[in-house]
């Protein structure tokens, strides 16, 4: 397939920029970065898992990381960013079946995301923290 | 490809449903396994925050835990892999710096999910 030789200029339609923000279109974006953020999450996994493994020097020095503020806050963020895509997940699940896709119900969807992820990741923190010894 | 072959010939071998639909299936079903799988490291995470390394030991010597602990660095390691070469496709149009990334995310995926189940069978053992 060879390519055309003169494109005419054509008239392009109105992009990205033109759009006021959507929620569901807000919560397709988000799904992909936080995709992207877990992708990049493994790696701390991966490290945090191989200085346990080293012994108690790695051992100490992987959790003063993770207890640091700012591995605090890093690791707050990637349990949102795992939760909010897995719950954009089911989402997805749900289109699969090829239900859900009346547009109050899109929007429905995309806000339960949103104030689910937000939710659960609060609960869970308060869960941990209590268990951490953070209230104590 | 296939340059001296007829129109219709190329579309048979070219068209859907001959193994278009394995990428998303595949996403699909690690996404399924990633939802149970990231349930456990959430649980994992709390059942181990503050506490000394006998304690994470103990926990790493189950065989459940480090069966499902090695499943999810699999799990989302298959599964990263393919939903990142979706976002490359739809931002990487040249073909070199594409195939680079290409390479560079299944590299990736594999390093990350076998250093991931190295230390996940060091610490099954006794490390
Ligand atoms: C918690 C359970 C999870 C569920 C239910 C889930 C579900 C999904 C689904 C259904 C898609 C496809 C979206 C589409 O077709 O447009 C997807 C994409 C993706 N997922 Fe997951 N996922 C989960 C966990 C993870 C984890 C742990 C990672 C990374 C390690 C990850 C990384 C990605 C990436 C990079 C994409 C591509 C995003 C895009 O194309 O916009 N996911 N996920």
């Amino acid at each position: 397939m060879g390519k055309a030789e003169a494109q005419p200029a054509r008239p392009l339609s109105p992009h990205l920029t033109i759009f006021r923000p959507y929620i569901n279109m807000m919560m397709s974006i988000l799904h992909r970065i936080t995709g992207a953020a877990n992708y990049f999450g493994t790696l701390l996994l991966a490290a945090w898992l191989t200085a346990t493994a080293s012994g108690p020097d790695g051992f100490m020095a992987a959790n003063a990381v993770t207890a640091s503020p700012i591995g605090l806050i890093i690791l707050f963020l990637y349990s949102w960013s795992l939760i909010h895509h897995g719950l954009g997940g089911i989402r997805h699940f749900i289109w699969d079946t090829g239900r859900g896709f009346e547009l109050p119900t899109i929007r429905l969807m995309s806000w339960a995301t949103l104030a689910g992820s937000v939710t659960i990741t609060l609960i869970i923190w308060f869960i941990g923290l209590t268990k951490w010894g953070a209230f104590s | 490809m296939n340059r001296y072959g007829t129109p219709l010939k190329r579309v048979r071998g070219l068209g859907s449903a001959q193994a278009g639909t394995e990428h998303f299936w595949g996403q699909r079903l690690s996404a399924v396994a990633n939802l149970f799988l990231v349930t456990f490291l959430i649980y994992s995470v709390i059942q181990l925050a503050g506490e000394p390394l006998d304690v994470v030991r103990a926990y790493f010597r189950s065989p459940v835990v480090a069966l499902l602990a090695a499943l999810f660095a699999f799990s989302s390691a298959y599964h990263m892999r393919l939903g990142m070469q979706v976002i490359i496709e739809d931002y990487v149009h040249a073909n070199t710096p594409k195939f680079i990334l290409l390479i560079l995310n299944t590299f990736f995926a594999a390093a990350v999910a076998l250093t991931s189940v190295i230390a996940i069978i060091k610490l099954s053992l006794g490390a």
